[in-house]
Parts: C-alpha cells; sequence; structure tokens
C-alpha cells in the first residue's frame, strides 16, 4: 500500500500514476474536507513513515491515510515533455459544462483566464456573449471557450500539425512550431482562435521558462493561441482558471470517463446525468464538429438577463469603440 | 489579276523569315532612357514595398490591419488574384496548342510570361503573410498532407516548375539562334548576354533529332500542364472551401475559381498583347483577327464565369439560410454592396455586353473591359475574402474597432504593390533579354499560312478552270 503510494509521489509508476489521475476529480472535491490538503496542492507520502500518524491525507488514488506531518512534502507534477503534452493525460476525456441558467454575464471566467494566461484584455480565450436568437425569444449570457471539438476543423487544416487533438480531448497548439499562417483560424467556426499579431505582453516570471504547449508559455509573436483547457493545471491537479474562477459556480469541468463533473463551489456530479436532467446541448452542433463543451438551456435563469441594447455600447476594452453586433446575432 | 487574301490569315505569310526575326528580336538590342527610367520607377516602387516588408518582419503581422476577425486580408486576395492570372499561359500555349489553334503562335509567349511571372509572386503572397516566415522550413519537416494548406504548396511548385520549363521550352531555338547571331552584331550587355544565351540554348543546334525531341517534350508538356493548372486553382478554392465558414462552405468553389481564374487570366494576356503590340510594333503579327479571337475567348470564359457567379449567389439567395443571409445581406445592400455590385454588372455583365459586338473585340474596345476584368477579379477575390471572415457564426461582439472592420494599411499596399511592380520589372527585363514572339513558331506559322494561301489560290485557280471549262461547254452547246 505504502509502496504504491511512494510509486505516486515520485512519478515513476506509469500505471498507478494513470489511476491516481484517474481519480483526480474525486479527489479534488473531497481534499476540501481534509485537513492537510489545502490550497489545491497535493502532499503524497513520502518514504519514511513514522510511528505516530498525526494528520490525514488522501493519495493520489484516493486512499485516505493518517500520516506525520514531517514526511510529507508538496506535490508538483513533473515537467512534461513536448511528446506527453502531444498525448495528452493517459484515460482522461475532459469536458466541461455551461449551465447558462446560472450565467449573470459577471465575466469573472474571462479574467481569471487572462490572469492565469497573462493575456492582454481584448484577449478573451473566454468570452461571454450575449445572445438572443430571434426578436421574440429570451436572451441569455453564453460563455464561450474553445470547444476542443472531438472532429476539430482546426487541427484538420493545421499544414505542419502545430496544433493537434489529444487523447484525453484537449485540442492544443505547439507555438514553437506553428508557421502563422491562421488557416486554423479561417476554419474554426466558434471563433476561438486568436493570433499574436504583435509581440504578446510578457510577465518576467513567465517570458523565460522553458516553452510548454500545455501552459504556452512564453507566448510568441506570428503564433496562435487559445483557450487550452488549462492542462498544466489539471496536471497538477486543479481546476482550469475559468471554473474556479465562476462566482456563480455556473461552469461544471471534469472527465467524461470518470462520468464526474465539478463546480467552482467543489460541487461533483454525475456528468451524464446533468446532460440528461437538464437537456443538454452543444453549439452549432449542425456543424458536426463534436464540441466537447455543453450548454444546459437558460431555463429558469436566477440573474437578469442580458439588455441586448448595451451592445456595442459598453467599453470593456482599452482604446478600442465595439462592434453593434446586433445584425449579427446567429446561432 | 488581283492579289487574293487567304481569308482566315493570322500571320503574315508574306513576310520573310528574316523580317519576323529582326521585328522579334530588335527591342533586345536597344537600352534606352525610357527603359532605364521605367526600371528605375519600379524599383522604387519595389523598394517601398521592401521597406515595408522589412518593417512588417521586424514589428510582426500587427502592423497590418489583419486582426483576429479578418485573420486574411489583401495579403491572401492578391494570392488568389495572382494565381488567376497564372492560368492565362496554359490557356492560350497549352490549350490552343493541344487544340491546334495556329493562330495562337505571335502571343504564347506573352502568356507563358505572364504565368510565369504572376506564380513567381502568387506563390510570394501566402510566404509574406505568414506570422512565422523564419519557420517555413517547417512546411517540409512536419508537412501534413491532410491540410489544403499542403496542396497549395505541393501544387503550385509543381505549377510553377512545370510553367518555367513551357515558357523555356520554346525558347530553345530561339536562345540558339541569338547566341549565334551575337558573333555578328553589337548589343548591350554582350558578355552576359552571350553567357546567358549559350545557357538556356543547351548546345542547340536545329538538328533535325533535336526538332524531333523538342516537339515531343513540347507535347508532353502541353498534356502536363493542364491538369496541373486547373489543379492548381482548384486546391486554392479549397483553403476557403474546406472550412464550415458561410460564403466559402461551397461546392462550386473549385470550378468556380478556375473559371475565375481562366477569365481573369486572359483579359491580362490582352493587355500585354495591346502593350507589346504598341510598343514593339508588332501590329502586322498581332492583329485584329488576334484580338478578335481572343476576345471570342474572354467572352466565352467571362460567360462562364457569370454563369457560375449566378449559381454561387442565387442559390444561397434564395434559401437565406440564418448564418449565410446576414452575409448575403452585407454583400447585396450593405457595406460591401456598391463593390458587390460593381463587380457584377461592371466586370461580368458589362464585358459581355461589350464583345458580343464585333466592334467590341478590338484592341481599344478589349483594353478597356479588359482592364475593368482584370481589377474587377481583383476587387472579386477581396470580396470572398474579407467579408465572410467578417461574418463569423457567433456575433461580433465588445471588440476594438480594428477587429470588427478592415481596410488595407499603408504597409499591405506597399507590399502588394511591390508584389505587381515585380512582375512588371521581370517582364520589362525579360522584353530586354528575350524575343516577345516565339520566332521559330511565328516563322513556323508563316510558313503554314503560306501553304494554306497556296492551297486556297490552288482551289480558286481549279474552280475559275471549272467555271471556264463549263462555260466553254456551255458555249459549245449553245454554238
Amino acid at each position: 500500500m505504502i509502496d504504491q503510494n511512494e510509486q505516486n509521489g515520485n512519478g515513476s509508476g506509469a500505471e498507478s500514476k494513470a489511476t491516481g489521475r484517474r481519480n483526480f476529480l474525486k479527489f479534488g472535491a473531497l481534499a476540501a474536507g481534509l485537513t492537510v490538503v489545502g490550497g489545491g496542492l497535493q502532499k503524497v507520502l513520502s518514504q519514511d513513515k513514522k510511528e505516530n500518524p498525526d494528520t490525514t491525507v488522501f493519495t493520489r488514488d484516493g486512499k485516505v491515510f493518517k500520516a506525520d506531518k514531517a514526511c510529507l512534502h508538496e506535490y508538483t507534477a513533473p515537467p512534461v515533455t513536448n511528446a506527453e503534452a502531444r498525448i495528452g493525460i493517459p484515460g482522461k476525456k475532459f469536458t466541461m459544462v455551461f449551465d447558462l441558467a446560472k450565467c449573470d454575464g459577471c465575466k469573472k471566467c474571462t479574467e481569471s483566464c487572462q490572469a492565469m494566461h497573462f493575456t492582454e484584455s481584448d484577449r478573451e480565450w473566454i468570452k461571454v456573449y450575449k445572445m438572443k436568437d430571434a426578436e421574440t425569444t429570451a436572451s441569455y449570457y453564453m460563455p464561450k471557450p474553445c470547444m476542443h471539438c472531438d472532429n476539430p476543423p482546426c487541427t484538420k487544416v493545421c499544414p505542419v500539425g502545430a496544433t493537434f487533438k489529444r487523447e484525453d480531448g484537449i485540442v492544443l497548439i505547439d507555438d514553437d512550431r506553428c508557421i502563422g499562417c491562421r488557416s486554423c483560424m479561417a476554419a474554426c467556426p466558434y471563433s476561438a482562435r486568436f493570433f499574436n499579431w504583435s509581440d504578446p505582453m510578457q510577465p518576467v516570471a513567465v517570458a523565460n521558462i522553458p516553452y510548454s504547449p500545455e501552459h504556452g508559455f512564453p507566448r510568441q509573436r506570428g503564433t496562435t493561441e487559445k483557450c487550452d483547457f488549462c492542462p498544466h493545471m489539471i496536471r497538477e491537479g486543479k481546476m482550469p482558471a475559468c471554473v474556479s474562477g465562476c462566482p456563480m459556480q455556473a461552469i461544471y469541468f471534469g472527465d467524461q470517463n470518470e462520468d464526474a463533473v465539478t463546480n467552482s463551489a467543489g460541487v461533483t456530479v454525475k456528468f451524464s446525468q446533468l446532460l440528461e436532467d437538464n437537456s443538454a446541448y452543444r453549439l452549432l452542433e449542425e456543424l458536426g464538429t463534436e464540441p466537447r463543451v455543453y450548454y444546459l438551456p437558460p431555463k429558469n435563469r436566477k440573474y437578469p438577463k442580458p439588455d441586448m441594447e448595451s451592445i456595442g455600447k459598453e467599453n470593456k476594452i482599452e482604446g478600442g469603440k465595439s462592434d453593434t453586433g446586433m445584425g449579427n446575432m446567429a446561432m | 489579276m488581283s492579289k487574293i487574301i487567304y481569308p482566315d490569315s493570322h500571320i503574315p505569310a508574306e513576310l520573310s523569315e528574316e523580317v519576323i526575326r529582326e521585328d522579334s528580336m530588335r527591342p533586345t538590342m536597344k537600352w534606352g532612357r525610357s527603359t532605364q527610367l521605367w526600371l528605375g520607377f519600379l524599383f522604387m516602387v519595389f523598394g517601398w514595398g521592401l521597406y515595408a516588408y522589412i518593417h512588417q518582419l521586424r514589428h510582426g503581422l500587427g502592423e497590418t490591419a489583419m486582426r483576429n476577425y479578418v485573420s486574411w486580408g489583401l495579403y491572401i486576395s492578391t494570392f488568389v488574384f495572382f494565381i488567376g492570372i497564372s492560368h492565362s499561359g496554359t490557356l492560350v500555349s497549352a490549350i490552343l496548342r493541344i487544340t491546334k489553334q495556329d493562330w495562337r503562335m505571335p502571343i504564347t509567349r506573352i502568356a507563358e510570361l505572364m504565368t510565369f511571372v504572376s506564380l513567381c509572386f502568387g506563390g510570394l503572397m501566402p510566404i509574406i503573410d505568414l506570422g512565422r516566415a523564419d519557420r517555413i522550413a517547417n512546411l517540409v519537416i512536419f508537412g501534413r498532407v491532410q491540410s489544403p494548406l499542403m496542396w497549395d504548396v505541393m501544387s503550385i511548385v509543381t505549377y510553377f516548375t512545370g510553367s518555367t520549363i513551357f515558357l523555356w521550352l520554346p525558347m530553345i531555338p530561339d536562345m540558339g539562334l541569338m547566341r549565334d547571331r551575337l558573333t555578328v552584331v553589337d548589343t548591350p550587355f554582350k558578355k552576359f548576354k552571350k553567357w546567358l544565351y549559350k545557357t538556356l540554348a543547351i548546345g542547340w543546334t536545329g538538328s533535325k533529332s533535336q526538332w524531333k525531341r523538342l516537339e515531343l517534350v513540347m507535347t508532353i508538356m502541353t498534356i502536363i500542364i493542364i491538369p496541373v493548372a486547373v489543379s492548381v486553382h482548384t486546391v486554392v478554392s479549397y483553403i476557403f472551401a474546406m472550412t464550415l465558414r458561410p460564403g466559402w462552405n461551397s461546392t462550386i468553389f473549385g470550378p468556380y475559381f478556375v473559371a475565375g481564374a481562366l477569365y481573369s487570366g486572359s483579359a491580362v494576356v490582352i493587355l500585354a498583347m495591346v502593350i507589346f503590340r504598341k510598343l514593339y510594333h508588332l501590329e502586322k503579327y498581332i492583329t485584329y483577327r488576334h484580338f478578335d479571337l481572343m476576345g471570342r475567348v474572354v467572352l466565352s470564359l467571362t460567360l462562364i464565369y457569370g454563369y457560375l457567379n449566378l449559381n454561387e449567389y442565387w442559390i444561397p439567395a434564395y434559401k437565406m439560410a440564418t448564418s449565410e443571409g446576414h452575409l448575403l445581406h452585407d454583400l447585396f445592400s450593405g457595406s460591401y454592396s456598391t463593390a458587390f455590385w460593381l463587380c457584377q454588372f461592371g466586370t461580368v455583365l458589362f464585358p459581355i455586353v461589350v464583345m458580343c459586338f464585333p466592334k467590341g473585340r478590338t484592341p481599344g474596345a478589349l483594353t478597356v473591359v479588359c482592364i475593368f476584368i482584370a481589377i474587377g477579379a481583383w476587387v472579386k477575390r477581396y470580396l470572398i475574402v474579407v467579408p465572410t471572415l467578417l461574418h463569423p457564426f457567433l456575433p461580433i461582439q465588445d471588440v476594438p474597432l480594428t477587429w470588427s472592420q478592415y481596410f488595407p494599411n499603408w504597409v499591405e499596399w506597399s507590399v502588394t504593390m511591390a508584389a505587381f511592380s515585380g512582375m512588371v520589372i521581370i517582364v520589362t527585363l525579360y522584353a530586354k533579354f528575350f524575343p516577345m514572339m516565339s520566332m521559330w513558331e511565328v516563322v513556323h506559322g508563316a510558313h503554314i499560312e503560306e501553304s494554306k494561301r497556296v492551297a486556297f489560290e490552288k482551289v480558286e485557280h481549279a474552280e475559275e478552270i471549272n467555271e471556264a471549262k463549263t462555260n466553254h461547254k456551255k458555249a459549245t452547246v449553245v454554238g
């Protein structure tokens, strides 16, 4: 038992690592109630065991333990190689669910995302739209990240394989390989992709770290970027920035294989049940892109509906006016 | 006895070989002040564009007007336009060769040259448009054959190689002739020309076996180049048609682009014909008859293109599906409507009407029509690329103004103009070193015309004799 935990801690046993990761979401949900594991940091057993275990820990494969505090050390995910980043996290199928009834359009998801990825204020990897499908239908807010399609139009057209679909469902970009042709941007029906037209904003903290497609730092001029489901956070057992940043608990994230999704309040629900009970749908289903992102219809909204008149009048973005957009409402 | 003129004379049969050669080579013997001034002007434009491109390289594509919604702009539109122009050579030279249209001979060189230069710069446009041109080698290292852009790379490289050979092959006998002639005449850049002609003539002596081989290789190239040309513009359309976007998601984009390419390409050939006819005094060779026939070619291509235009817009316009509807509204009555309708009427309907009349197929009228067609084709490419990008499936909301509208800025205009002037520079230099008519082909054509004329005269003569005989018979009967 202990041996297995040691293996997890060292990150050497491939098989047990896989099991450990498969369960991380459950772990994340339970973690709040545990004493040692706080702030989203995982702690695992180190090699020595003491006679007087004085603290409770939760291992990466879902076991509860008593252990000596002195024997514990903080777990940090081992650096991910480019080859690993292309394959993804084994055994996973990540998915995201937006409960539109809960979304009040506060854009905290966008802000958390921008803070995490150090992007400019106009770079909304997750964008909150004000939607109104027809003159007579209700308006609602709709956050839109990358759909991480299972039939992604963007990866198909990439001439150099700089954007790719991973086994865990995530569509990533390798900015070290991107030639900046912007075929993927033309191909994406969700306008999810952004281009670094000029030198991107770069905090010193991330400007000099080794590049990995999983965190996308340092960002590079002349390459494409987009929502990446925060795989570097997932590796550490944490939620993507938008999910944990949502004060309305409207965003669920999880593993489809595990059939569990969790929101910012740590509420874990059955993924299939959530979709079933709420008649979930996917955006632009008719295009056949097979998105991994689901929406729960804005039925019985808990918050005021968006004021469609305000589109284009809010100057949320510095230095630029906004487009009227109304004539362009499309679904 | 009055001179009998063969009714369909395309090539002046009465001209001797020497005259044809002198007329073709005369411009290469001069390097005048006007040439220098003209080249100086072109190099200035080119240099300014080069500066703009270096500026773009240094500061990134952010220096252009392109932003996240309109992520392709003037560069890609011009790319499509240039690749379109490049179809002229194939049409005039290969298709007319394979259908044995002897009248093509004085204009094949012009057409092939247009193909060559437009491909030179057409192929450069997407590279100029790259965010990371420094990583161009990735196309080879990590190339994915599933990508439409890769199809473009492959077919354009193939077509460029093919049409360079296709331009050079018929030059070989001419190069042999000019190489030999250099020993007796004085000309500017003699040393360079000596080397140039010798290299390009690859030991041409004009022996029977060489002629035979040349004929064979040219036949093979003619057959190869036609499907390659069709494939090129088809896959150029695929970089758009393979996406889900309204306006691009169309099954007729392949043929639509090919037709548009042939239509604009042959119009540009006519413009080049007009210019070189005037500049090089080739009125004897490029006759009204040629303009009439090329006018008919452009007319039929415009009709095909117009028909495809109808299909491309009328079918979705009848249905007005949501996403496509927004785009079509913008094109028909919105911000792009002026350009759209000017394109439809000015460069499709108007040319058709004009070219239907024989007077509309004279050099003067055709010049006007072809300028319309050439500019219209360029604007049309822009109208295919930009408005679609401004009408994505999801609305454009709360973005900087620069994202939600697009007009090329000085960097893009300068670089694009440099590409145009680069084309003209190559054409000018080419015309100063090589004959603008394929001399041996024109001579050959003159021979064909001569033999036709002789045959015609014989028939006429035979008819006269027959007539005389009948009259004589009648006379005897009456007598």
